[in-house]
């Protein structure tokens, strides 16, 4: 297993936001996060990437424990904006570039070539969406074993979910897993092999897309919607 | 490429390259598009489009080379045993449709007369 995530729990205070989380992911595939607003799925992905400790259980990833070599091998897309605003794109880059030992400097050029941005350019000069476009190019040159994409396509118009989605499909890795959250579920569920669904910290649905769709004869996007009815 | 999410993609994704294929889009022997390419075609998943090149497989309108990718039958009749067995299937569902509405055989020949 690529990732494996056994009784995992989390409070913030005395809010329980993840409860006895249990998650095995295999290689090779792209896996939906899908759960509600405040469900637990940026907690989730935060503990996996190292950035928040839990308080019980136990994460492995590719059989190592979360910290530096875990690191290595996952590509993790934050839901915000974490690059600084004022750098231009090539210190960005360079600054990729000497952290990671699997980034690919030609792969990104190329991608921002396609999107019309040049490596003097500033982010401040950017759209919401050209940004998100350029964090995605980032995370997608690094040749991982598993991505980490929190939110890739949350707040932007339907033409740049189209392009994320195409760019998302062209440069992951043979063989390496996509954990994608997302509450635009009908925008990708096209591209999902397996859906978890997380409600209230704890996973209620961990299984195979086509297999629901063949079982429920209804898309993903209903069944999470007859699920988790407010 | 309108898919509709109720029903599993790769049936609909290989019923689709099955009509390229019956349509002469991807002509006898013609090298289809990689897993890869077909899933950005398509926007779906690349094991999707494996699970769909399998049943085309399976219908052996596609043959794997190794290493080389997949490529349209180079036998005819396998393309046109599959078009009309499409055709059969269709025609039935049209002539059930008319007689659930009340037609009988001689009418549904005549109105598709008139309509050509």
């Amino acid at each position: 297993m690529l990732l494996e995530c056994k009784n995992v729990c989390k409070s913030y205070g005395n809010k329980e936001v993840l409860k006895n989380i249990n998650l095995s992911l295999p290689a090779g595939k792209i896996v939906g996060l899908l759960g509600k607003n405040g469900s637990g799925k940026t907690t989730l992905i935060k503990a996996i990437n190292g950035l928040l400790s839990i308080d019980s259980g136990e994460i492995l990833i590719d059989g190592k424990e979360v910290g530096v070599e875990s690191k290595k091998i996952i590509s993790y897309l934050p839901e915000r904006n974490y690059l600084n605003v004022h750098e231009k794109v090539k210190d960005i880059i360079d600054y990729f570039n000497d952290f990671y030992e699997d980034f690919d400097k030609d792969k990104v050029y190329k991608l921002l070539n396609n999107l019309d941005i040049q490596a003097e350019d500033k982010l401040t000069t950017m759209s919401k969406g050209m940004r998100e476009k350029v964090q995605l190019s980032l995370v997608m040159s690094r040749k991982a074993r598993l991505y980490i994409l929190d939110e890739p396509m949350g707040g932007v118009d339907p033409a740049t979910r189209d392009y994320i989605l195409d760019t998302i499909l062209n440069n992951f890795d043979d063989g390496a897993t996509i954990l994608m959250s997302t509450h635009l579920i009908s925008d990708i569920e096209r591209v999902l092999d397996e859906v978890v669904f997380i409600d209230n910290g704890q996973i209620t649905r961990c299984e195979s897309a086509e297999k629901l769709r063949e079982e429920t004869g209804k898309s993903i996007d209903e069944v999470f919607r007859e699920d988790f009815k407010c | 490429m309108k898919f509709n999410n109720e029903s599993p993609i790769y049936l609909q994704l290989s019923h689709v390259l099955a009509l390229d294929i019956v349509n002469g889009k991807y002509k006898i022997g013609d090298r289809l598009p990689s897993v890869r390419e077909l899933s950005v075609i398509f926007k779906v998943n690349p094991n999707t489009v494996q699970k769909a090149l399998g049943e085309l497989e399976n219908l052996n309108l596609i043959y794997t080379e190794r290493t080389n990718g997949k490529f349209v039958t180079k036998d005819k009749k396998v393309i046109d045993d599959f078009l009309e067995g499409l055709a059969k299937e269709k025609t039935k569902l049209y002539v059930s449709d008319m007689k659930s509405l009340g037609f009988n055989k001689k009418e549904i020949v005549k109105m598709i007369e008139r309509d050509e």
